[in-house]
């Protein structure tokens, strides 16, 4: 144990002491903003319904944090969590029944397919936004309809490529590449090593879904116009699949068959360079028991997915949002827990035992520590702004959910890219599968 | 006496009444669990439900629109393929299985015991063990093949559509075998020894036995069995979901498994249940032909084939 000298006391001090003036500080500052608070309605109860962690840490703060809600309220408050992808099936049963959980922390357009069963959640989004910096276009996109707040966007699965550094390097390539050509050529470069790429090709909700739409929107394409037409038979489309068909070569086999946990297992067993996936890869590897791993874990990088012809960002990630659904007995209760749970004090630590696999959906949350502990969680940090939601060009609604979860941009790329159709094929399949949900 | 306590007695008295008071329990059960759901399944597939909108009738436009959906069709496909493929596998190794545990082999009890295993085991659970068996990187299979030296590069189980095809058509005859040969077991612990005595005095050879004597004495239960057999796997959910979830390229998608994504993931409960429907009339036929093809009853009770 080092010894503390009185020189260092004294440093401490001052340390404590201006830190104590500069939380004054921001506590004033914050009064500013009219606190907004909702009177629990006598006897309440909640039940949440939320997704299984991906992280330990994440599970338990959420939870350290329901218990300080409940000492402060007296409320008592039941989490219970399932498979992420069964909490869809869960919150459709339950807005379909009329009973359920009160709060379901749900994925992607959710509260789109049922708005009318949900609770107006707009007084708490917009003092939340105001009080920390705006919300993200993409998470204000998820969570209002017809300007209406549905639900309350909790946050982003950050999503990049994690690639190893000294592969990438060995195959030319010393900075993460920023363009399309740059990274087929990144691709072929560790192709050519025996050090190759593997993304997602089977039905994986996530990381499938993430790379296809990007593909598809950075060269332009997209499923649906501004006016809800079926789009996505394109020359921009074509040209996305030409791409993919280049970059299929460059894959290891198998990806065909892949869901979403298959690309960790390969990276993490040296079989693949580059995929993409949140940070758990990167953890997975830090926090390993085996040496060989966590060496490995100096030499995962992150790269931001390149900007194609379009000259945006155009990425896609799975967005999570919280929904109050107007069966509930106790929506002011729930409507406080929310609040209690958005704010600062509890989110940042949340976010924070969420080691970066989640990014928060306000502005000011860029801000938190976490993001910059470690350099390999800054990319992490960004990967909202430049997002799009997966009604894009039109409106989230029964039909983005359908065309998302009948697979079409997965089909269509996975059957473009391994040869089995040719572009033109596969994007006039796909236009005849989205038009059954976008009716002409 | 009253006539309210001579209408009691009446009632007490009356088999009619009596009978049908008795089966009213069991009516409700099957009405409210049974008949209700599979009627309101089939109403949802005639409208227009949404997760979150109640929707209106809108005749078979459902029907229509799946019918020029091309992976519905290819669903179906698959659906036949599969069942078509598994049940005869299912039907031949089970009665092989059977006909073997049939004989006097040592640990006779034990041997019957483990070969239930794979029925007994949650399909959820052999279905990740067939997950990782198929895996692309990590495949059993083909890790012990490469280092015998007889294949250079891991075999893509799941990756292309007809080998993904018949690696879950395998995963299922793997579970589904232990239900048919212990089925069988059965029936075919009821035949009379006498009558293989009186062929083998007669001089009929194994064949014979088994063609004259085992399997027309058998056949009752194999329409039991290869009844069941065929639903189980016509609607096969689990297997599918968890190793391929329809992939590649909806090269596995059931019926099922097609449903399900479109009723509950993708919100369209009409188009979800319409697909379920569609299952029942393939599911009757495949019934009524098990039933009536392979239950000769006329032979059995002494009369002639027609």
């Amino acid at each position: 144990m080092s010894r503390i000298t009185r020189r260092d006391f004294v440093k401490t001090s001052a340390g404590l002491a201006a830190g104590a003036a500069l939380g004054k500080g921001l506590l004033i500052g914050e009064a500013h903003a009219a606190d907004l608070s909702y009177k629990p309605e006598k006897g309440a109860k909640l039940r949440v319904l939320r997704w299984k962690r991906f992280v330990q840490g994440d599970e338990e703060q959420w939870l350290a944090n329901t218990r300080k809600f409940t000492e402060k309220t007296g409320i008592e408050v039941r989490v219970d969590s399932e498979g992420w992808e069964d909490v869809r099936p869960k919150a459709a049963v339950a807005a379909n029944v009329g009973s359920g959980p009160d709060v379901i922390i749900g994925w992607f357009d959710d509260p789109h397919q049922y708005p009318d069963k949900l609770h107006d959640l707009s007084e708490l989004a917009n003092y939340l936004g105001k009080k920390y910096g705006g919300w993200y276009d993409v998470c204000r996109t998820f969570g209002t309809r017809d300007g209406k707040w549905i639900a309350l966007p909790l946050g982003v699965i950050g999503n990049l490529f994690c690639y190893r550094q000294s592969h990438a390097r060995a195959a030319g390539f010393e900075t993460f590449p920023a363009d399309l050509s740059g990274f087929l050529k990144l691709c072929q470069g560790l192709k050519a090593k025996g050090t190759p790429a593997g993304l997602a090709l089977g039905h994986a909700v996530g990381d499938g879904n993430d790379w296809v739409h990007w593909l598809v929107w950075s060269h332009g394409g997209k499923l649906v116009d501004e006016k809800g037409n079926v789009a996505i038979n394109s020359p921009e489309t074509i040209a996305a699949l030409e791409y993919s068909r280049e970059l299929y070569a460059t894959f290891i086999p198998g990806t065909l068959s892949w869901q979403d946990p298959h690309n960790n297992k390969a990276f993490l067993d040296g079989q693949v360079s580059l995929t993409n996936n949140g940070i758990s890869i990167y953890y997975a590897c830090k926090n390993s028991q085996d040496p060989k791993l966590r060496e490995m874990a100096a030499d995962v990088g992150h790269g931001a997915w390149p900007v194609g012809p379009v000259g945006r960002r155009t990425e896609f990630m799975q967005v999570t949002q919280a929904m109050l659904f107007k069966y509930s007995k106790y929506p002011n209760a729930a409507k406080e827990y929310l609040r209690f749970m958005w704010e600062r004090e509890q989110f940042d630590p949340w976010m924070q035992a969420s080691i970066g696999y989640v990014t928060g959906p306000l502005k000011d949350q860029e801000k938190s520590t976490i993001w910059t502990a470690d350099p390999k969680h800054t990319p992490y940090r960004d990967v909202a702004k430049g997002l799009l939601d997966n009604g894009y060009a039109y409106k989230l609604g029964a039909a983005s959910a359908a065309a998302m979860a009948d697979c079409i941009l997965i089909d269509m790329v996975a059957a473009a890219a391994s040869g089995s159709k040719t572009p033109k094929e596969a994007a006039a399949e796909a236009e005849k599968r989205a038009q059954r949900y976008y009716k002409i | 006496m009253t006539s309210a306590a001579r209408l009691l007695d009446r009632i007490q008295n009356s088999r009619d009444i009596l009978g049908v008071l008795f089966l009213l329990p069991a009516a409700a059960l099957l009405l409210v669990f049974l008949t209700y759901p599979l009627g309101l399944g089939g109403w949802l597939g005639f409208t227009d439900t949404t997760i979150g909108r109640p929707g209106v009738f809108i005749g078979t436009d459902n029907f229509v629109s799946l019918a020029r959906d091309s992976v519905f069709w290819l669903s179906v496909w698959n659906t036949f393929l599969y069942t078509a493929i598994a049940s005869v596998l299912k039907f031949g190794l089970g009665l092989w299985l059977a006909l073997l545990l049939n004989r006097n082999i040592a640990f006779k009890s034990l041997l019957r015991a483990v070969i239930l295993l794979p029925w007994i085991v949650p399909t959820v659970l052999s279905a990740i063990a067939f997950w990782w068996i198929y895996d692309s990187q990590f495949s059993v299979i083909s890790w012990t093949l490469t280092r015998l030296g007889l294949i250079d590069h891991y075999i893509d189980f799941l990756g292309q559509p007809n080998l993904a095809r018949g690696s879950v058509i395998a995963a299922n005859v793997w579970r589904g075998i232990p239900f048919v040969a212990i089925s069988l077991l059965a029936g075919l612990q009821t035949i009379s020894p006498s009558l293989y005595e009186a062929a083998m005095l007669d001089g009929a050879r194994s064949w014979q036995r088994f063609r004259h004597i085992t399997y027309p004495l058998l056949t009752p239960i194999v329409a039991v069995v290869m009844t069941f057999s065929v639903i189980f796997t016509f609607t096969d959910f689990q297997l599918i979901y968890v190793i391929t979830r329809g992939g590649p390229l909806n090269a596995t998608h059931l019926m099922a498994t097609l449903a399900f994504q479109r009723a509950i993931p993708g919100g369209q409960l009409a188009e979800g249940a319409a697909i379920a429907g569609a299952m029942i009339p393939f599911l009757l036929a495949a019934i009524l032909f098990s039933y009536f093809g392979l239950q000769r009853r006329a032979w059995q009770q002494g009369g002639t084939d027609a």
